[in-house]
């Protein structure tokens, strides 16, 4: 298998606070790859990273083979136009914790608006496709809906259709479940396994120990900016090998 | 005031430009324009043509600027140009208040910078906008009674000047007055529908129009003389 993320000392700092302390990590292709750890250790900042919403201070960080946000030109690094940057964008969908889905958009064109958008694709067979995405995401009903008439459970998996809408190769799972009824957790969680099972890759920042269990194929710990442990969820979950790893998990579990 | 309207968004959107060029020249702009009265900058516009003897536009036009400076052009510009700088921080207001993750997300899906701002943001950005806009809309109207300095003969002044002729002044101030009144009332109800249109997704349920919440009172109204009427 190809890699489909790949980061080599990844760092990153707002101001004089250094988020990221060197991030070296590989997700394979068509795996589900999970990040917990305490909130500060910067999981969050480092999916941001990937599809260049923060830019990073040094390393290398690719998607699918090509560097995020900057261009090789012998041995520096040239950042890329806005332009360019928002091209690549669209081979990558990204879940929000809090959904920020479109409040003055309903349900539909809220997962039409970037295919039509973006990629110029008619309304008529944006709005088919819009269906059908809500349908496998069991909103069918709600398509005519606004996110606020939605409850939250609903507007995530809203949000879900619409990062798929763009036929993604990647997609990016910012704690999604986080603001979530503990009831309408289950949902959007089948809405991910259901995503898993059909072969996409995903990157998944959580806290649910549960679900990167049972879904993920790789695990990593993050700390303090660093990686303290990675390998298989079962693995790292049952028998975790560094005292930092036990502390977290004796508390969440 | 629509070039109030259009210039007032274009200098918000340089304003909150990240490039340090184009965010200063707003600055300077709502900085000079806002800074000084608009009666004074009515009359300087008027009056350039001590300064200027000829306005010359290259191969395009070219005439003296008396000629070109009307009273009319002079109120278009004089008003204009001040309420932009003023429909510039309400707009900047506006935008600001849309929440950075909508931005995120537009951004996340690939979406451009300008296609973000039309789509996303300035539609979200108009609930904020509308009803201080309403305000300036209103004072517009008033402030037109200042172009009568640069001789403009706007309402105020015909009025005076038909009161002067009639022997009736009083009464045509009234007359003025109603009429001021009367416009404001129009474009209040424009702007009630425009908020209403705003308004989609952010509450549950629209609001009733005027004519909704009578429809209902007087349904509610019949019913209950109805009931009253059944037991009585």
């Amino acid at each position: 298998m190809t890699a489909m993320v790949k980061a080599e000392g990844v760092h990153k700092s707002f101001g004089p606070v250094e988020v990221l302390k060197g991030i070296d990590l590989e997700v394979k292709s068509g795996e589900v790859f999970c990040l917990i750890g305490p909130s500060g250790s910067g999981k969050s900042t480092f999916l941001r990273c990937i599809n260049h919403l923060e830019k990073i201070n040094a390393g290398r960080l690719y998607v699918d083979g090509e560097l995020v946000g900057y261009r090789q030109k012998g041995d520096k690094l040239y950042e890329l136009k806005d332009s360019e940057v928002a091209v690549k964008r669209r081979d990558i969908g990204m879940v929000f914790q809090r959904f920020n889905l479109f409040p003055h958009m309903t349900a539909v064109e809220n997962v039409m608006e970037a295919p039509v958008q973006v990629k110029g694709v008619s309304k008529s067979q944006a709005r088919t496709r819009a269906q059908e995405l809500l349908d496998r995401v069991g909103l069918a009903d709600k398509a005519g809906n606004y996110p606020s008439q939605l409850s939250g459970g609903q507007q995530q998996r809203v949000a879900i259709a619409r990062a798929l809408a763009m036929d993604p190769k990647l997609m990016l799972f910012d704690e999604p479940t986080s603001a979530l009824d503990p009831e309408l957790v289950g949902d959007v969680l089948d809405v991910m396994r259901d995503l898993a099972e059909s072969g996409m890759t995903m990157i998944v920042v959580t806290h649910e120990m549960g679900f990167a269990r049972e879904v993920g194929d790789s695990l990593v710990f993050m700390d303090g900016g660093v990686v303290v442990e990675s390998g298989h969820p079962r693995e790292v979950l049952t028998n975790p090998q560094h005292e930092r790893t036990k502390s977290f998990l004796s508390k969440v579990l | 005031m629509a070039i109030g309207i259009v210039g007032g968004v274009l200098l918000a959107v340089m304003r909150l430009s990240k490039n340090p060029v184009t965010s200063s020249i707003a600055w300077f702009y709502i900085w000079f324009f806002r800074g000084t009265p608009v009666l004074v900058q009515l009359i300087v516009w008027f009056n350039l043509g001590l300064v200027f003897e000829y306005i010359n536009l290259g191969p395009f036009y070219k005439d003296e600027w008396s000629d070109f400076m009307t009273p009319f052009l002079t109120a278009l510009l004089g008003l204009g140009l001040n309420e932009a700088a003023y429909m510039a921080e309400i707009c900047r207001a506006g935008l600001l208040s849309v929440d950075e993750g909508q931005t995120e997300a537009s951004h996340a899906l690939g979406m451009s910078h300008a296609k973000t701002l039309r789509r996303i943001v300035i539609p979200q950005a108009m609930r904020v906008i509308v009803p201080p806009t309403g305000n300036e809309v209103i004072n517009m109207l008033k402030t037109t009674s200042l172009v009568s300095v640069v001789q403009y003969p706007e309402l105020l002044r015909a009025a005076q000047d038909i009161g002067q002729t009639s022997g009736a002044p009083a009464e045509m101030l009234f007359l003025a007055a109603a009429w001021y009144l009367l416009l404001t009332s129009v474009f209040s109800v424009g702007q009630y529908y425009l908020e209403r249109y705003y308004a989609r997704g952010s509450s549950r349920s629209l609001p009733a129009t005027p004519f909704q919440k009578i429809k209902a009172n007087v349904l509610s109204l019949s019913n209950r003389s109805s009931t009253t009427g059944g037991t009585a």
